[in-house]
């Protein structure tokens, strides 16, 4: 019996410790979060309390590839670099599965804490990251208002009825199938997925004969950057206009990352 | 001569027919040929006239292209190493068919595109007669040629690497290498033209040619213009080697290998050499655009690897038999 009651103080005392631990965790939300990959740069934006992310990746204010260049143009940039990182002295680090590797096991070497997140391709996968990125920055109560929304919003836009066979194209002849963000998109659009009937799940190589064989009623392709290039002369092809002469639709910045933007694309591509 | 040549193009009308029946679609070939003179229903007449047919063109008349003028440039040079691709011609013409891609001529005028890549080629053999002429040795002739390749290329890769488009850079590869995928009849009209007027001022300039085998003294003895026959050979190497250069890249090794394997069946002289060698390439090239569909379907395989995987050994013999002192 004498024996227990020093033990059970022992106790005590690491149970306080702990309560006191993880009291002080639930309320130390990072101050200083750096995102370094443009689909990351928008959930943070959206989720941030003021003051709370410090820097976005240049790709953030590119208008051509984020719908939120003008909320980034507040943030200073970064370019993914472990040095302009370290230097900005983040106690949260968010990065793309693309981010460099010897990038990312660099800034943790330094003691960062770098979360590294998977690019969300279904609505599972975005409502997850939503939830995932509104923990880690400690805004929940942000990240489950922007959820009710984003469900709201995508079950208004859903189309209700299927609208015809559409074929995703892009530069050097690729296409996306269901299991990427473009095949979510057009699902919600209410559109069958012409990879899909041919056996392209993810992303790959649609010879144009096949494209033009399988007669899509709606024809999307990929947008173009400044400059030229012969990959992207492919979407020229005479042959692509007489399938699909007067539906046709040009993917643009929403089409890009797993975040509620996609509600606008999917809107987009309603008639 | 004669059996040999009516060989030679029924052979090569094969491969056309051929190239015309292979593609991913699984066409048939009765509904090929009704589908090809648009009569066929749904889009089948769309993959047969549009996407088909000038690859299938192309594949022809700059597999012609590459071998006439390689017959030709080995009869000016009296070298068998001279070959448009090796020498940096192609290079070249690929150089100026980016620069107007890159400086966007190339969308002010259709014709510009085809222009440059001309302009460049014309510079690129224009240098090479000034540097390794008829005089020239077979060493000259590669120094110069290896010069003039290393300029194209690194210009090429240069212009690519500074386009604000994120795919310029990785289209280097097609302009060394050379691709027919997914050519349009657009680019059909953009380089046939041309192609053909170089080739008859290649095909006039075969009795010269003959003249220059017996040497430069009996060539004018005999009214052989030196600087007339360079001109001529000059612009058209330049009208066939720019205009394919900017459609399908630079395809190397088809000038060289053609002349080289048809010589024992049609006889060294030039003029005989001239017409078969064009046939020959036209086989050469189609047999190798049928190949690269066949082998790797969806990964648009360069033709370049295949006419080079076929050059490149016939290559190393040459350099083999004048090393073990045969005649070149």
């Amino acid at each position: 019996m004498w024996g227990f009651v020093p033990h059970s103080r022992h106790w005590i005392a690491i149970a306080a410790t702990w309560i006191m631990i993880s009291a002080f965790a639930a309320h130390a939300a990072p101050k200083r979060v750096v995102s370094m990959n443009l689909c990351t740069d928008q959930i943070a934006m959206m989720l941030a309390a003021p003051g709370q992310l410090i820097s976005v990746s240049d790709l953030a204010q590119d208008p051509r590839m984020s719908p939120m260049s003008s909320q980034a143009a507040a943030f200073p940039i970064n370019y993914g670099r472990a040095e302009e990182i370290y230097l900005l002295r983040p106690d949260l680090v968010l990065a793309g599965e693309f981010a460099s590797g010897p990038t990312v096991a660099m800034l943790r070497r330094l003691g960062l804490r770098v979360e590294v997140l998977p690019p969300a391709e279904t609505i599972e996968a975005i409502r997850h990251e939503i939830k995932h990125v509104g923990a880690l920055m400690g805004r929940e109560v942000a990240a489950r208002a922007l959820l009710d929304q984003f469900d709201q919003e995508l079950s208004r836009v859903t189309a209700s009825r299927t609208r015809g066979r559409a074929a995703l194209y892009y530069a050097n002849g690729i296409t996306s199938g269901g299991n990427t963000l473009a095949g979510t998109i057009l699902r919600h659009a209410g559109f069958d997925n012409v990879a899909d009937e041919l056996g392209i799940r993810r992303t790959g190589t649609l010879p144009m004969e096949l494209l033009v064989m399988s007669q899509p009623d709606y024809l999307i392709t990929g947008a173009k950057w400044p400059g030229q290039s012969r990959s992207e002369a492919i979407l020229d092809h005479p042959a692509l206009s007489r399938i699909a002469p007067n539906t046709s639709h040009v993917t643009d910045r929403d089409w890009i990352c797993g975040t509620p933007y996609i509600l606008r694309a999917i809107e987009g591509l309603n008639p | 001569m004669r059996p040999a040549i009516w060989l030679l193009a029924g052979l090569a009308l094969c491969l056309f027919a051929i190239s015309l029946l292979t593609g991913p679609a699984g066409i048939g070939p009765v509904q090929a040929i009704t589908a090809l003179f648009g009569l066929g229903e749904g889009p089948m007449p769309i993959v047969m006239r549009e996407i088909r047919l000038p690859r299938a063109i192309l594949g022809f008349a700059i597999g012609a292209g590459l071998g006439m003028t390689g017959a030709a440039m080995q009869g000016y040079l009296r070298n068998p190493l001279a070959e448009p691709g090796l020498i940096g011609v192609s290079g070249m013409a690929a150089l100026g068919a980016v620069l107007a891609i890159q400086t966007g001529l190339s969308q002010v005028s259709g014709l510009a595109l085809p222009f440059a890549a001309l302009l460049g080629a014309a510079g690129g053999i224009a240098l090479l007669f000034m540097l390794a002429g008829p005089r020239g040795g077979s060493i000259t002739l590669i120094l110069s040629g290896v010069a003039i390749s290393a300029l194209a290329g690194a210009g090429t890769a240069l212009v690519l690497n500074l386009s604000p488009n994120p795919y310029a850079a990785n289209e280097i590869v097609f302009w060394l290498m050379g691709s027919l995928a997914d050519r349009s009849m657009v680019h059909v009209w953009l380089a046939l033209p041309p192609m053909l007027l170089g080739g008859y001022m290649i095909w006039r300039t075969r009795r010269a040619l003959d003249a220059l085998t017996l040497g430069e003294a009996a060539a004018a003895a005999l009214g052989v213009s030196p600087e007339r026959l360079r001109y001529q050979l000059v612009v058209g190497v330049a009208l066939i080697v720019g205009p394919a250069t900017a459609v399908a890249g630079a395809i190397g090794f088809v000038g060289l290998v053609v002349p080289h394997i048809l010589r024992p069946l049609v006889g060294a002289r030039p003029s005989a050499l001239l017409l078969a060698a064009g046939l020959g390439g036209a086989i050469l090239l189609l047999g190798a655009d049928i190949s690269v569909r066949l082998i790797l379907p969806e990964r648009d395989l360069k033709l370049g690897v295949i006419t080079a995987l076929i050059g490149a050994p016939l290559f190393l013999h040459l350099i083999w038999k004048t090393r073990s002192g045969g005649r070149l």
